[in-house]
Parts: C-alpha cells; structure tokens; sequence
C-alpha cells in the first residue's frame, strides 16, 4: 500500500463575474513510505494548489486522497488541520518563518500543534542543519540558506511521514539551493520520511532519480492550454 | 500552553503597540476607580463626619448650611443665635452638651472660629478625644491665644509662641487686618476631620474682635450639640423646626450631609459616564491596534494555519492577546488609580479637612479592572474573527 495514493482529485477556482478555472484535475498519483520525487512544473501550472490539496489546506472539489490508508477527503477542517500538524512537513519558498519567533521558536512551532513541544528535539534539529550556534537568533539575522534550513528543521520537527517542499530552492542562490536541497533529502531519509518536492528548476530537479512532469500528471493543464 | 506562548511571542513583537495599548487602559482603570472610589469614600466619609456632635443650632436657614459651616468649616454662617436662645436651649433637659461657635475671621484664608474649651472635651470620634502636640497647650477662656489645627499650622508654618493677627471675613483680604494680636499656644495632633483646618480661639475673641458690630457681642454663629438620647432629636426637631420660626435645629447630621449627595448626585453620574466612555475608549484603541496590525499578521497567521493550528487556536490567540493587553493595563491601572486617588485626596484634604482612605478595599477594585479586562476581550473579538477566517493558501504564497 503506498503512503499516498490520489484518485481523479480536481480543484476550481470559482471567482466572482469569471468563468470557473479547472486547476488541478489529477486521475492518480502514488507516492510510496520514505520515497523522494520530484515534480518538474513551469510557474502557474498548479503546483502549489496540488501540494496544498494534499496537506489539506484546500479541499477539493472532487476524487479521493488516501493517506497511510485513509481517505482525506471529507474529513472535517479541524481533522486536516490536526493530521497535518501530526503527519506532514511543509517547506515552502519563501521560507514562512516567523519574523517575531527565535530559531528555536520558529522549529518548536512545528511540533507545536501536533504531539507537543519537545525542546530536545528542536535543538537537535537544528544542529542538525548547521544552525546550532543560532537558536536564538530572529530570522531577519539570518541569510536566505540560514532560513531555509531553519524551514527545514521545522518541516521535520514532528517526525512527518511526508514532507512537502514548494520550490525549496526558488529564492537561494545555486551554492545555497544545491546545499540546502541536499540536506531536505538527508534529513527526510535519516527520519524516513518521504518527500514530495515540486520545482521548475532543472538543476533540482535532476538530482532525483524519481522525477515526473507534472504536465503529464495534470490534465487541467491540457483542458487550460498550460497556464492555471 | 502553546496559545499562552503565541500571545506572549506576539506581544513581545509589538512591544510598541501593546505598552500604548495597554497604557490607554491603565488610565482608563485608573480614571474609573478613581471616580468611583472618591464617589463612595467621600460620600461615607463626609456623612460619617459630625465632630461628635448630633445636631448644630443655628440661625433660621438652610439646615445644610448650618451643617457646612459649623461641622465642615465651608460656606458662611446662616446668621447669628442671640445668646438668650442659646441659654435656653442649653437648658433644656434632653441636652447634653452645647457648644457655641462663633465665625467670621480669618487668617490668610484659614478660618478663625471662636468657641469654648469644652469643645476639646468632647470625643471627635468613638474613643478618639482631641490631644494638643508635646509643647502646647489649649487657650485659655477668654485670653488672646489660639490652638491651631494640625493642617492649618503645617500649611501656615505656625509654631506654639507664634503670633497671628486675624483679618475680617471668611475671604482673605489684606486691609481687613483686625488689630488684635494672638498668640499660638497649641497644635492639635491630627484627626483627620476638618477640625484640622481651623485655627480656634477662645469664643470671647471672635465675639469682641474690634470691628465686629457691638451688639452682637453675645451673639453665636452656630451650637453644636449632644444629645442625652436619639429621641430627643425628633423632639427638638418639632419643637424649633416646626414649631418655632427663629433657630434652625439641623438634625441628625449624617442624614443632611447625605441629602447633599444626593442632591448632587447627578455630578458622580457625569463622571461615572465619564469615566466608561474612556474606558470604551481604551476597549477600542485594543481593537484598532490589533485590527490595523491584521494585515501585516495575515501571512504569520496563516504560516501557523498551515503548521496545523486550527482556526480556534489562531482565534483564540487574538482573543488573549486582547485579554492580555487588557489585564496588563488593569495592572498599571492601579499604578494610575495610585497617583490619581492620592492626588484628589490631598485636594479634598486641603479644602475640607476630610482624609479619604483611597486605599481601603471598595468593590470596584474587582470589577474594575473586571470590567476592562472584558471590554478588552471584546475588542479583540472583530480582529480574532479576522483571524479565524485568513484563507491560508493565498496568504502564505500566491498559487503557482
């Protein structure tokens, strides 16, 4: 049984006095425990509203998503939230730290909503990263790597069965984003967790061995004529 | 426990905001205890206040103004008792005690009332009698000495062997300078009463002071009188008020000064609504200063959205954000009440004698800061409400 299996999901944005925009229209998708691949998509292709189907940050209109067996859809908002605090990790572009919160508290947050605050665990974390000598910095101190590894200790700080990492590198520098996707991969397979990684960037992308298009997968990008 | 944490990180974030915030509510509870504390204190006080006495005989009038003038020193006397009436109502059985007040001098604004020295024999206050500072002593009958009471010597800087001239009327005037010299023997030790702000001589002095019309010389200004039984009051009562048409018999003292409160009642009413609208105020400066930070809090609401926190943790947070504003300001607000209180106290001291104690337990000093702490809470509900409905996907990234 994969760890993720997604059947005819399908997102549309309905916005007022516009005709409805098919986003995401997905017949299947697996994704096994502890498997790291890629998806190649331009920008505007649906990406990022794949991911956040997944995550349960947005419901879809339609189609099933099967997490370690158990169908998401229709699960209340409360439940997604708590499973997504619980089971997934989150690395996005631009980072989302938070301005006000320390290194620390920053990773904390991650477990923070989930099974509870373990201090040990964060501190490790970002040992882990690099970052030891920094806990207690804001992240305005950092530089753009700085961050994005704290946003990967955070993504991993709940022990997450998958992490999601939304153009990981878009905002780093090629030193910094071959750096810092090395160490996602690594730290996703020290804590078997499987990651799910969308960019447009064919030097990222060609560091995995499991990479699709995500044009082929996506035929709301057929029915669109590309752009979402 | 995480919410306690993502209030206390947010409110750390913006320090600036949350101390301004926080101190529009500290003088928000500050302004309203001091209100209603000065309100009932000054009301519990002031009707509690009677020098010991039951009842004051004065000159027909306002039994109010004879109260004022001969118990709390204020105001002008209603007019002069002719020494014959005094006599007789001195005589009467049901009385215990009649002491003369005589009125209408000054010394630089501190009133000079003549009176006899059984007024220091009488207990001011339960178990409390009048005692003249180590150094001093009371006048003698009908000799140019004076007791000075202690607010008056201190404000006045007088000391036992000082000399003072007094000047005629209640007012100051400086060409009303009477020649008659008097020398301080006495400083009464504090009572808290408006005793303290009288400089006493003997009854005699203000009687004969030249100047004053000679025919008058036996006349009082006012009598303050013990009764042998409450029910002797009501007798008296009838018998001068209703009965006869030259005295006035103000009795029981408490009641009328009451009756004043209740006369100006309208005056606590304005302050009170004073005193909420500002403290509306303040409930709204905690809604604009985390209402207006909404949009710069969007992306950071929805980072802890995607991180799992549900809709009713990130609302919860606003809500005790704005309670913890709220209750910090209710703190400080003591701070404010503190220097306010002490501030009118001393004002009220200075114009009557009467001591508030702003600092004995009142009520409001619960529901006070109670009370702001929820108008805080409900301020912070429109911006939680905001809160709780961030659409989390288009705040955290524009979709790709």
């Amino acid at each position: 049984m994969p760890l993720l299996e997604l059947k005819n999901l399908t997102k549309t944005y309905r916005r007022a006095g516009e005709v409805p925009h098919v986003v995401v229209n997905v017949p299947h998708f697996t994704l096994g425990e502890g498997e790291q691949r890629a998806l190649r998509g331009e920008s505007g292709s649906g990406k990022t509203t794949f991911l956040n189907l997944i995550a349960g940050i947005l419901a879809p209109d339609a189609g099933e998503i099967h997490f370690e067996g158990r169908n998401l859809v229709g699960l209340g908002e409360a439940k997604r939230d708590r499973l997504r605090a619980e089971k997934f990790g989150y690395i996005f572009q631009t980072f989302n730290l938070l301005q006000g919160h320390t290194v620390l508290e920053n990773v904390e947050l991650g477990m923070a909503f989930g099974g509870g605050v373990d201090r040990a665990r964060a501190e490790e974390l970002i040992r882990r990263v690099g970052l030891g000598e920094r806990v207690h910095y804001f992240p305005g101190q950092l530089s753009s790597g700085q961050q994005q590894r704290v946003a990967v200790a955070r993504a991993l700080a709940n022990r997450p069965r998958l992490v999601l990492a939304d153009e990981p590198t878009g905002n780093l520098d090629e030193r910094n984003a071959r750096e810092s996707l090395a160490l996602i991969r690594e730290v996703c397979r020290e804590n078997g967790a499987a990651l799910l990684l969308v960019s447009h960037d064919e030097a990222v992308l060609a560091e995995f061995e499991n990479m699709q298009d995500f044009a082929a997968l996506n035929r709301a990008l057929v029915t669109n004529g590309g752009a979402s | 426990m995480m919410i306690l944490n993502l209030i206390y990180r947010s409110l750390r974030q913006h320090a600036v905001s949350t101390i301004v915030t926080a101190a529009s509510i500290a003088l928000a509870t500050g302004l309203l205890l001091t209100v209603w504390v000065v309100k009932t204190q000054s009301q519990a006080v002031f009707s509690a206040t009677n020098s010991g006495y039951d009842a004051v005989l004065g000159a027909r009038g306002s039994k109010l103004q004879l109260v004022l003038n001969a118990i709390f020193h204020l105001e002008a006397s209603p007019g002069n008792l002719a020494a014959a009436d005094v006599e007789a109502v001195r005589r009467h059985p049901a009385i215990k005690t009649a002491v003369p007040l005589a009125v209408g001098d000054n010394f630089y604004g501190w009133r000079i009332v003549g009176t006899t020295p059984q007024f220091f024999d009488v207990e001011y206050q339960p178990g409390r009698r009048y005692t003249v500072e180590a150094g001093g002593k009371l006048f003698a009958d009908g000799a140019r000495e004076a007791v000075l009471g202690a607010l008056a010597a201190r404000r006045l800087q007088l000391k036992v062997g000082d000399k003072l001239h007094p000047y005629h009327g209640l007012t100051f005037d400086a060409a009303a300078k009477h020649e008659e010299e008097y020398t301080v023997t006495g400083i009464l030790a504090p009572t808290n009463t408006p005793v303290d702000r009288v400089i006493w001589i003997p009854l005699s002095g203000v009687q004969t002071m030249a100047g004053h019309d000679p025919r008058t010389a036996t006349d009082v200004s006012a009598v303050l009188i013990q009764l042998r039984a409450a029910s002797a009051g009501v007798m008296l009562d009838t018998m001068i008020n209703k009965q006869g048409n030259r005295m006035t018999f103000a009795y029981p003292i408490g009641t009328i000064v009451a009756e004043m409160f209740n006369k100006i009642s309208w005056v606590d009413k304005v302050l009170a609504l004073v005193a909420w609208l500002v403290a509306a105020v303040a409930a709204g400066s905690v809604l604009v200063s985390i209402y207006n930070s909404m949009s710069a809090r969007r992306r950071d609401l929805a980072i802890l959205r995607a991180l799992g926190a549900r809709r009713r943790t990130v609302f919860g947070a606003v809500v005790g954000e704005a309670a913890a504003i709220g209750a910090l300001g209710a703190l400080l607000g003591f701070g404010a009440f503190a220097v306010l209180c002490s501030g009118v106290a001393t004002m009220v001291q200075a114009q009557t004698g009467v001591v508030l104690e702003p600092f004995q337990w009142n009520p409001v000093f619960w529901w006070g800061p109670a009370a702001l702490l929820g108008l805080s809470v409900l301020g912070g509900l429109l911006p939680a409400w905001k809160a709780y409905r961030v659409p989390v996907a288009e705040s955290i990234a524009p979709v790709s």
